[in-house]
C-alpha cells in the first residue's frame, strides 16, 4: 500500500532528455520556471505549453506516468482554481445568491491551474529522467562555489543522496513493523482523529529506533571505508558537458527572453 | 474434527495488472489439525512469508479461501481481526517492533487490544512470560536496552500472550547463539505442550525441523513441494537437493553413503538411525 508511492520517482531510460548533463537539466528547470512565471497571456502560455509538450515527448515518458504525478496535488490545483474563479473582481458572468462569477476569474482560473500543472509536470520530468545520485551530483557541483563561504556543500548533497536512497528502505520496514503490530491486534484504520494518532506509537518508536540503528551502521560502514569528507575525494562517474547541454541552454536562454518580450506587450 | 487452519486454491498475486506482477503462491490445498507442530521450509522467495501471513488475515488472497475453525476470515472486518487474536504471528526478527517503556507494557499490547480486563491481561501477561522464559524481574525495564536474545524473548512473549490457537513462528532462532536457539525451541514446544495449541515453525535448519516437527511443509517456486512427516519428506533426500534446499546432516552422510553403494533404508535424518542403519548394515556385510 505504501508502495505505491511514486512521487518523483525515477525512470531509467536513454532518451534525449536523460542523456542531459544533469547540472545542464537543473539549470534549465530554473529557466523554465521562471519563463512560467513570467508568462502572462495566452500566447506566452501556449508557447510554454507547446515548450513542455515537446519534452516530455522528448523524454520517451509516458503521458500517464506524468498526470499520475499529478495526483496527489489535485486538491492544491482545485483549491486555486476555486479561489480565482470565485474571487476575482471583474465583468460579471453568473450570479447566485452572495458567489459572483466573473470572466476575468474564469479565465486567471484555467491559467493558474495550467501554470501550476505544468510547474509539476516540468520538475517532475527532472526527477522521472534524472537518477537521484546524478542530481545530487549536480547540486553539489553548481553550488560548489559556496564552499568558499563555508557552506557544507559536500556534506548536504551527501546527506540528500542518503536520504534519497533510503526513502525506499524506510517504507519497507514500516511496512513491516505495521504488519507485526496488526498481527497483535493493533488497529491503524478506524477511530476519530485522537486514536488514531495515538495507534501511530507502536509504528512511529520501532521506526525511529532501527532508523538511528541503520543510521549508526551506516557511519561505521562509510568509516571502515576511510570516508573522510570532501577532501581529496573523486568521482567514479565524472559528468561531462556536451554540446548538446550548451545548445538546450541557449535554446532555453531563447525561450526565457521570448516570453519575457511577449510579456512586454502583454501576450 | 475440522482442521484448526485450513486453506483451498490458496493464491497471490503481488502486484497484479502492473509489469512487476508476481505470482508468490499457487494453489496451495491445505489443513492443519488442531495441536500439530508443523514445520515449513523453503527457499527465501519461496513463498512461504506471504502464506504465514494469510493465515491471520494480514495478506488478503487474490483467489483461493483461509478457514479458521471451519469459517472463512475473511467474511467480515472483525473476523479478519478476531483472527488475529487467534493466530498468532511472530515475524523474523520480532524485536524490531518493541515499543512499549517497559517489557511490561509491550507485553501486555496484544491482550490490551483484545480488550480484556486488567486482571487478565495481567495473568496473560505473567503466563507469556513464563513460557517465553522472560524473567519477572525484567518487566520494569525498557524494553530496549535490553540484549538482542532478550528482545527476541519478549516479542515471542507478546504474541503469546494473546494465547493464540495457532502460534506461527517466522525464523525465531535467526541470529541468536545456540544455547538461546535451543531455549527458544524449547520454550516453543512446552508452550504446545501446556496449551495444546497448533505451531507452525518456518525455519532454514533443516536439523531443527527434524528433530521437533510432527509434520513438514515443503514449499517451492509457491507450491507444496513435499508434504509429510519428516521421515517421508527427509525420505526424497536426492530432490530436496536438488531444488537447493538443505537436508539434515545424518540425512546427507547417509545420501553419500547410498551414492558409495552402501545399502541403507531412506528414510533415516537423524543421528541415531544412522547409527543403528549402519551397524545393521555392517552385520549384514559380515564386518561387524
Amino acid at each position: 500500500m505504501l508502495k505505491d508511492v511514486t512521487l518523483g520517482q525515477f525512470f531509467p531510460g536513454s532518451s534525449i532528455v536523460h542523456r542531459l548533463d544533469p547540472r545542464c537539466k537543473l539549470l534549465l528547470t530554473i529557466v523554465y520556471i521562471a519563463a512560467l512565471f513570467t508568462a502572462k497571456s495566452y500566447v506566452s502560455y501556449a508557447v510554454m505549453l507547446i515548450i513542455t509538450g515537446v519534452c516530455i515527448a522528448l523524454s520517451r515518458i509516458p503521458l500517464k506516468v506524468i498526470l499520475r504525478g499529478l495526483k496527489p496535488l489535485w486538491i492544491i490545483i482545485a483549491l486555486t482554481a476555486v479561489l480565482n474563479i470565485f474571487f476575482t473582481p471583474g465583468r460579471e458572468l453568473v450570479s447566485f445568491w452572495k458567489i459572483t462569477i466573473t470572466c476575468e476569474g474564469l479565465i486567471r482560473a484555467v491559467f493558474m491551474v495550467l501554470r501550476i500543472t505544468m510547474l509539476i509536470a516540468g520538475t517532475f520530468l527532472l526527477t522521472y529522467t534524472t537518477s537521484p545520485i546524478a542530481l545530487t551530483d549536480a547540486m553539489e557541483i553548481l553550488f560548489g562555489p559556496l564552499k568558499k563561504l563555508k557552506v557544507p556543500v559536500h556534506e548536504m548533497s551527501m546527506m540528500m543522496s542518503m536520504a534519497l536512497r533510503f526513502i525506499p528502505t524506510l517504507i519497507e520496514e514500516t511496512d513491516k513493523i505495521m504488519s507485526a503490530q496488526k498481527a497483535r491486534g493493533a488497529d491503524f484504520e478506524t477511530g476519530n482523529l485522537f486514536q488514531r494518532a495515538r495507534a501511530l506509537l507502536p509504528l512511529l518508536v520501532p521506526l525511529f529506533v532501527s532508523a538511528f540503528r541503520r543510521a549508526d551502521e551506516l557511519a561505521v560502514a562509510m568509516e571502515c571505508r576511510c570516508y573522510h569528507g570532501d577532501e581529496g575525494r573523486t568521482r567514479m562517474k565524472q559528468l561531462t558537458w556536451c554540446t548538446r547541454d550548451t545548445l538546450a541552454m541557449v535554446w532555453s536562454a531563447l525561450v526565457l527572453a521570448g516570453v519575457i518580450v511577449l510579456a512586454r506587450f502583454g501576450l | 474434527m475440522t482442521p484448526i487452519i485450513r486453506v483451498d486454491h490458496l493464491r497471490h498475486v503481488y502486484s497484479a495488472g502492473t509489469p512487476f506482477e508476481k505470482v508468490a503462491i499457487d494453489d496451495i490445498d491445505l489443513a492443519i489439525p488442531a495441536g500439530q507442530f508443523v514445520g515449513i521450509i523453503g527457499h527465501t522467495g519461496s513463498g512461504k512469508s506471504t502464506f504465514i501471513q494469510h493465515l491471520n488475515g494480514l495478506l488478503a488472497p487474490s483467489s483461493g479461501t483461509v478457514l479458521f475453525d471451519g469459517e472463512d476470515i475473511h467474511r467480515s472486518k472483525a473476523a479478519t481481526r478476531d483472527v488475529r487474536f487467534q493466530v498468532g504471528l511472530v515475524f523474523q526478527y520480532p524485536e524490531h517492533q518493541l515499543f512499549e517503556e517497559t517489557v511490561y507494557q509491550d507485553i501486555a499490547f496484544g491482550p490490551k487490544n483484545a480488550r480484556l480486563s486488567t486482571e487478565e491481561v495481567d495473568a496473560r501477561v505473567r503466563e507469556a512470560a513464563r513460557f517465553a522464559g522472560v524473567d519477572e524481574s525484567l518487566f520494569e525495564r525498557s524494553p530496549l536496552e535490553l540484549s538482542g536474545g532478550q528482545k527476541r524473548r519478549i516479542a515471542i512473549a507478546g504474541v503469546i500472550a494473546m494465547r493464540p490457537k495457532v502460534l506461527i513462528l517466522d525464523e525465531p532462532t535467526a541470529g541468536l547463539d545456540p544455547a538461546g536457539c535451543r531455549g527458544v525451541l524449547e520454550n516453543i514446544a512446552a508452550y504446545r505442550r501446556e496449551t495444546g495449541s497448533a505451531v507452525l515453525l518456518v525455519t532454514h535448519s533443516m536439523d531443527d525441523a527434524a528433530r521437533i516437527a510432527d509434520r513438514l511443509i515443503v514449499f517451492h517456486a509457491g507450491h507444496v513441494a513435499f508434504d509429510g512427516a519428516p521421515a517421508e519428506v527427509f525420505a526424497h533426500t536426492q530432490e530436496l537437493l536438488d531444488i537447493g534446499l538443505d537436508v539434515p546432516q545424518a540425512a546427507r552422510i547417509a545420501q553419500a553413503l547410498r551414492d558409495r553403494g552402501i545399502p541403507l533404508p531412506p528414510s533415516i535424518y537423524t543421528l541415531e538411525q544412522l547409527t543403528d542403519a549402519l551397524l545393521a548394515a555392517g552385520k549384514e556385510a559380515g564386518v561387524c
